[in-house]
Order: structure tokens, then C-alpha cells, then sequence
């Protein structure tokens, strides 16, 4: 269970979240869609720890995280796959995917994790001693994906997983979310521009603009609405 | 050889942390220093080696914590500063412990040349210490970085601190726990040589500068390639001093330096290709 209330973020003098406040139910997967500079990815950063909110709270299950460090916010269940993916060029893929559970204690688990990731992800495993710098797009996505479920997490935060991505690829990773929250019961925010295929899978979506929540309710809802399609989603 | 500790010792920092420690040599001397008082008041020389090096690990630790924290999320340049400070500071305090007086410094073996045969080499038995015990340190610091997850867990604190904390690796320690060890094997560095040269509270500038030619040569990002550009340096300016005089070795680094960053910036034995930012 995921509350945010009233969270607000500045960069210096430029607000880039303004009060936003929005809930998340166990296993349901949010999309959270608006335009470049909506304040999409400073939400999934303050919820993290990599940006300071100025005010405003996020409990997940209970537990307050924008006092917590990064470091410290993934040990509650959260992970969260930054924009950009986060891939590090200068290490393996087994090593990228190794670091993404290794704070946890149980070696066994781990290990157990890292093979669940390479059945999940065939092109990974082909590639697992490789510098990751010399994968794909798409396979440094799944690549970034895998990390972050090497937590094992409960809540999953994806940032713009189809940002630069030919269609059949973000077809391919939607599938995956999709997939991931029916079998494991993983709670999503999916950050996306591309509206379309992020409604296609969400249960609920979220629209930001200029910082604030336009609206929130049901996904097949907001899919309908072709005023809200018009002017936020763009499609 | 000694270079090559020092060299090991800036690449340990450099994988670590992305800064270089202007005053890795100052502390080495420092560490010197601590295991020249352990002598004097009758210890022998393993002990002061392990005093030396536990003072190495927590000066260094102390150093990062107090010193560089602050300045780590501001630009390079600051770090740059702080390190410079501090190798005056060790050097002031250091001068203001042991005085200005220069001491010379107990070789465990004998520094005499081996006999083959009926001919005397110009290797010592002291010299095959040395070399063992940077080789051992080596191998120590290539499997910590390749083969263990402590160092998985560093490289990537290195790499991408931000994607690494979000990853639930606890970046501020891998720092702390990378000047450490890096204090720790300059230390060694700093005993290792002072048999060879005479201790006083500024010779560590000219090994240093060595050491960094060495490192670069070697490539920042490889402990192999600080090894080789260590001994390499080593022989390179025994050359340049024997034949050309003593004073033109500082000159000679300077030349191999500029010479390398010409041919090969990313060093000659860097494997992966130049970061694109
Ligand atoms: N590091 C930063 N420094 C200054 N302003 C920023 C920074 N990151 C984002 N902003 C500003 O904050 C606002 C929200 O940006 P962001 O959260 O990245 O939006 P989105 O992910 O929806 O595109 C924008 O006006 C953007 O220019
Ligand atoms: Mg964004």
C-alpha cells in the first residue's frame, strides 16, 4: 500500500512537484503519464531518496521513505529503475545483475534469482559475460529490469522503460510488466510518455501536468476520455 | 617495485572513489614515520610493519570521512584541493613530531647484492622481499576487485554512486573502506622503500610523482598495468640516473609521462574503451 500525500519538489527556484498526492493499491499497476517536464520522474526520484522532497510524505506499508536514504529504501521492497536505465557500461551483465541483490544476505536466494532473471531474459544470459555497454537498447532495458527484480521487490518504479525503444520492443517490455504483476503480485508505477501502450496495461493511471495531478482514476477511464487524450496524452 | 606499491596504491583510490590523492605519499611517509617510533621503542620490524599498516587503514578511513566526505558530490577540482592541503598538513605535522632530522630506516634482509655462482647480482635479498610482497599485494587487490562481491560493490559505488545506492549498496562506506585500503598499501609502499632512501618528512614527494607516472602509464583503472608501469618506471630511471646523473630523474618521469599521454591517454593497459559522457 502506497500513499503519497501533498509531496512537493524544487529544483533550486524551479518547483517541478506541487502538491501532488495520489494512492496505490497492493498489485495494481499506476501508470503515471504527462507531458516532458510534468514532474513524472521527480515524483519516482523523491520517492526514492535521490532528490529531497521540500515537503509533503510517502509511507509505503507503513514506513515513511522520503526520510530515508537511498540505500536504505530499497531494503523496504522498493526498487526503482531510473530514466535512462542506470545500466553500468563498465561492468559484466552478470555483474549488473549480481549487484541488484547483493545486499540481501540469503546467498542461496541470490543465486537462485540471478537464474530466474536468466530464464526470464534468454539474451541476457547469452550476454552475461559481456561489458554491458556493448548490449542494445532494448536488452540494456531488460537488462535494468532484471537488476531491479534481483531485490525482489513488492513495489516496482519504472521510469520511461519504452523512452528510445522501436515498438515491437516496448510491445515486448509492456507484456513483461504486465506479466510480472499477474504472477508475483508486484505493485507498479509505470512513468511513461507513451500513453497508449501504458494504458493498455494499467489498471489506474495518473495524469500530471506542470507539476500537479490532473486526474486519477481508472485507466480504461482515462483511455475513453477524449478531451484528457487530446490535450495531456497526446494520441 | 616501490613505485609500483604507490602506483597500486592511487589506482586502489581512483577505482574507489574517482579522485587521486595528491597526498598518498605524505601519508605513506607519515605511516613511515609511526613505524620508525615503533623501532625506537624496541619493536621489531614485522611489528612496526603491522602497526605502520593498521595506523595506514585508519588514517585513511579518518581522512575520507573528515576530509573528502564533504567535497565528494562537489566538482573534481575540489577534491583536488583538499588533497593538496592535506599533503602539506601530513607534511608540517610530520616535520613537527620526528623534526626536520633525516633517519634512515632498518632493512629486514640483507640489501647486499646474491652471489650466482662466484658473481655478485644487483639483486638483494631484501629486493626479493620487496618484490614478493608488492606481487602478493596484487594478487590480493585483483581478486578483491574481480572475484569478490565486496568489490563488485565498489566498482560500481565508483562507477555510478547514484545508480549503486539505488541498488542498495552502501556507497559511503565502499568510499571510506577504498581510501583505506589504499592508505594501507601505500603504507607498505612507504616501509618498502625507506631502506633505500633516507627518511625525511618531504622525500615521499619525488616516489610520489613517480608513482603517478607510473599509475598513468599503467592506466588509471589497472592494478596489472601500475605494476608494470611501476617496475618499468623503476628501471627506466636507474638508466636515466646512472647514465645521466641523478638530478635528471625527475625530468626522465616527467618525459615518460608526457610521452604516454601523447601515444595513449587511456593508459597502455587500460582494457576498457574511453567513457563517453
Ligand atoms: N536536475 C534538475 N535541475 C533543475 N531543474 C530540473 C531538474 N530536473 C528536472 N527539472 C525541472 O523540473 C521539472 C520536472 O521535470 P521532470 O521531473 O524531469 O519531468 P518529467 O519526468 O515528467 O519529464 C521540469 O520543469 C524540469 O525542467
Ligand atoms: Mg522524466
Amino acid at each position: 500500500m502506497l500513499e503519497v500525500s501533498d509531496l512537493r519538489v524544487a529544483y533550486g527556484a524551479v518547483s517541478a512537484l506541487d502538491g501532488v498526492s495520489l494512492s496505490v493499491g497492493p498489485g495494481v499497476t499506476t501508470a503515471v503519464l504527462g507531458a516532458n517536464g510534468a514532474g513524472k520522474t521527480s515524483l519516482l526520484r523523491a520517492m526514492t531518496g535521490m532528490v529531497r522532497a521540500k515537503s509533503g510524505r510517502v509511507v509505503w506499508k507503513g514506513t515513511e521513505l522520503t526520510r530515508l536514504a537511498s540505500e536504505e529504501i530499497v531494503r523496504q521492497g522498493v526498487a526503482h529503475v531510473p530514466e535512462g536505465r542506470g545500466v553500468i557500461q563498465d561492468l559484466t551483465v552478470e555483474d549488473n545483475l549480481r549487484l541488484g541483490g547483493l545486499w540481501r544476505s540469503d546467498r542461496e536466494d541470490r543465486r537462485k534469482a540471478l537464474e530466474e532473471m536468466y530464464e526470464f531474459f534468454p539474451a541476457l544470459r547469452e550476454r552475461r559475460r559481456r561489458s554491458a555497454y556493448t548490449l542494445s537498447g532494448g536488452e540494456r532495458q531488460m537488462l535494468a529490469v532484471g537488476r531491479a527484480l534481483m531485490a525482489r521487490p513488492e513495489l516496482l518504479l519504472l521510469d520511461e522503460p519504452s523512452l528510445g525503444l522501436a515498438p515491437i520492443i516496448v510491445a515486448q517490455i509492456m507484456e513483461l510488466v504486465a506479466r510480472l504483476s499477474a504472477d508475483t503480485g508486484l505493485t507498479v508505477l509505470l512513468v511513461e510518455q507513451n500513453a497508449r501502450a501504458a494504458l493498455s496495461i494499467s489498471e489506474r493511471a495518473v495524469v500530471l501536468s506542470l507539476g500537479k495531478v490532473v486526474v486519477e482514476g481508472a485507466a480504461a477511464d482515462i483511455a475513453a476520455d477524449e478531451e484528457l487524450r487530446h490535450h495531456y496524452l497526446g494520441f | 617495485m616501490v613505485y609500483a606499491a604507490m602506483a597500486m596504491a592511487l589506482v586502489l583510490i581512483w577505482r574507489a572513489t574517482r579522485v587521486v590523492n595528491f597526498a598518498q605519499g605524505a601519508m605513506a611517509m607519515f605511516s613511515t614515520y609511526v613505524a620508525v617510533s615503533v623501532i625506537d621503542r624496541g619493536g621489531d620490524y614485522w611489528e612496526a610493519l603491522v602497526v605502520a599498516l593498521a595506523f595506514g587503514f585508519v588514517a585513511g578511513a579518518v581522512v575520507e570521512r573528515v576530509l573528502v566526505r564533504p567535497v565528494e558530490s562537489k566538482p573534481p577540482l575540489n577534491a583536488v584541493i583538499v588533497t593538496l592541503g592535506l599533503l602539506i598538513l601530513v607534511e608540517s605535522a610530520a616535520a613537527m613530531i620526528w623534526g626536520d632530522s633525516v633517519r634512515s630506516y632498518p632493512a629486514r634482509f640483507s640489501q647486499t647484492g646474491l652471489k650466482l655462482g662466484s658473481q655478485r647480482v644487483a639483486l638483494s635479498p631484501f629486493d626479493l622481499y620487496i618484490i614478493g610482497a608488492v606481487l602478493v599485494v596484487m594478487a590480493g587487490l585483483v581478486i578483491l576487485f574481480r572475484a569478490t562481491s565486496l568489490g563488485l560493490r565498489m566498482r560500481a559505488s565508483a562507477f555510478e554512486p547514484e545508480v549503486a545506492r539505488l541498488l542498495g549498496v552502501r556507497v559511503g562506506r565502499m568510499l571510506t573502506l577504498g581510501w583505506a585500503l589504499a592508505a594501507v598499501v601505500g603504507s607498505l609502499g612507504g616501509i618498502l622503500v625507506a631502506p633505500k632512501v633516507f627518511l625525511d618528512p618531504n622525500n615521499m614527494d619525488d616516489v610520489l610523482v613517480y608513482a603517478f607516472t607510473a599509475a598513468i602509464v599503467g592506466g588509471l583503472d589497472s592494478p596489472v598495468g601500475a605494476l608494470v608501469g611501476g617496475v618499468g618506471m623503476g628501471l627506466s630511471l636507474s638508466y636515466v640516473g646512472g647514465y645521466l646523473g641523478y638530478s635528471l630523474e625527475t625530468v626522465g618521469a616527467f618525459v615518460i609521462l608526457i610521452v604516454v599521454l601523447m601515444v595513449r591517454p587511456e593508459g597502455l593497459f587500460t582494457t576498457t574503451t574511453p567513457r563517453r559522457v
